[in-house]
């Protein structure tokens, strides 16, 4: 295990700088991801109708290999970090919106109606009764998109080394130094498990109502 | 030119027609590849997860199996085993394999233990042993949501078998990681275009088979 945290120079960050690099290109994706996708599915509650082709559309996306994604993104976005974000962004979405749709729907009707009836109107009643009994659901979704998107960033490699932690894989290769591939697979695996227990206690935290059950996600 | 131009001359050309780059041969490759490594998971996930859901029991457990499977960045995977064990089918089918498995064996578990109990008492009541409430009362109404798991695995699969390309291995992701490379960009989306429509195939065949296998009992909207 000698040289495990020596990283060639090519790679242009420190440890803890590729780190940084792949939270940041993991995690910003699923927040765009998150925010475009609580109006979206607020449409989709409140129209039936338009969740199916919603679902349909978002269903195909996803669909698309991440890898090709990058790489016919290169055509606008050029070997950037926005490249490997966009999809990511995307694919967060079709996670997200199925998630809180769900969470959304899962309000008891008698539960709205005492809302209606002590007098909150329709964004109150969104903000401060259905959103909050939605957080158990949507952060249920929130911890898939999440763990994959981390997972996901080391592909950003093959398009330019725009893989963050992903980049040590090819110099492994390339020095013939595995110990930076298992450096670059653990270091993952570690950051989506810990960024995973986040999400759970931010739960915990958001609904102390709920009983301390773990739900199998 | 943009991406369709691209994709119509990929097409057009009938060069990629045959030989061993060619399309049938390329895309044969990855569907062997993804059906291969589908039935591998299926095999592990689909059993712990019918059995833990039917005891009710194992959740817990399950969902961290699952995170850590998840956790696991498939790419790294693929990279890491190809250094360790050289050219082969393991450094390939390992990570579609943990891919694969945290969605099956999270749905199956979920699909089997939520069904409604009354149904199970009342089977049980009726003197049915437990593989055949397992099998003719909870998987019947469990069936759709297990199907969606596997859909959900398949379809992974698909889009990340391309990934294999990496380390010398073929199906579709071929074209991309050779177009990368040789800067031809047809190369690049034609391969990208038939992944998509490999996934696209998959969900179908799944659509199909939910509307062969599920009971029109059970059968719900959406």
């Amino acid at each position: 295990m000698n040289g495990f945290f020596d990283l060639p120079s090519d790679l242009q960050h420190s440890y803890f700088g590729l780190i940084g690099l792949h939270l940041r290109e993991a995690l910003l994706p699923v927040l765009a991801g998150l925010l475009l996708s609580l109006p979206v599915a607020q449409l989709c509650a409140r129209f039936r109708w338009l969740y199916p082709p919603v679902l349909g559309v978002t269903t195909v996306l996803y669909a698309i290999p991440s890898l090709a994604f990058f790489v016919i993104l290169i055509d606008y976005t050029g070997q950037s970090e926005m490249t490997v974000m966009i999809p990511l962004a995307v694919y967060s979405l079709v996670v997200l919106v199925p998630a809180i749709v769900d969470g959304v729907r899962s309000v008891p009707p008698e539960t709205l109606a005492a809302a209606e009836a002590m007098g909150l109107g329709a964004v109150r009643r969104y903000l401060q009764v259905q959103l909050p009994i939605a957080v158990p659901a949507i952060i249920a979704g929130l911890r898939v998109a999440t763990v994959s998107s981390i997972s996901l960033v080391s592909v950003g490699m093959l398009i330019g080394n725009q893989g963050a932690l992903g980049n040590m894989l090819n110099d492994a290769n390339l020095y013939h130094r595995p110990e930076l591939a298992v450096n670059s697979v653990v270091t993952t695996a570690v950051l989506a498990i810990l960024v995973d227990a986040a999400l759970v206690l931010t739960r915990n935290l958001l609904t102390p109502w709920m009983p301390k059950k773990g739900a199998a996600r | 030119m943009n991406v369709l131009d691209f994709a119509h001359s990929f097409f057009a050309d009938p060069a990629r027609w045959h030989g061993y780059d060619g399309v049938p041969t390329r895309l044969l490759e990855h569907v062997g590849y993804s059906l291969e490594a589908l039935a591998i998971a299926a095999l592990i996930a689909l059993p712990v997860g019918l059995i833990a859901g039917h005891l009710r029991r194992g959740g817990n457990a399950l969902s961290m199996v699952a995170t850590a499977g998840r956790a696991l960045p498939s790419f790294g995977l693929l990279v890491l085993l190809f250094i360790w064990f050289g050219f082969g089918t393991l450094p390939v089918m390992v990570p579609l394999v943990v891919l694969a498995v945290p969605p099956i064996l999270v749905t199956t578990y979920e699909a089997i233990q939520t069904v409604d109990p009354s149904p199970v008492d009342a089977a049980r009541g009726m003197g049915m042993t437990e593989p055949r409430i397992l099998f003719q009362v909870e998987l019947p109404v469990a069936l759709p949501v297990i199907l969606g798991g596997l859909r959900t695995a398949a379809v992974q699969i698909v889009s990340t078998a391309t990934i294999a390309a990496y380390v010398s291995f073929g199906g579709l992701g071929r074209y991309i990681i050779d177009g990368l490379y040789q800067k031809d960009y047809e190369k690049v989306v034609g391969g990208a275009t038939l992944v998509a429509g490999l996934a696209l195939v998959t969900l179908v065949v799944f659509w199909a088979l939910s509307k062969l296998t599920v009971s029109p009992g059970v059968r719900r909207s959406g």
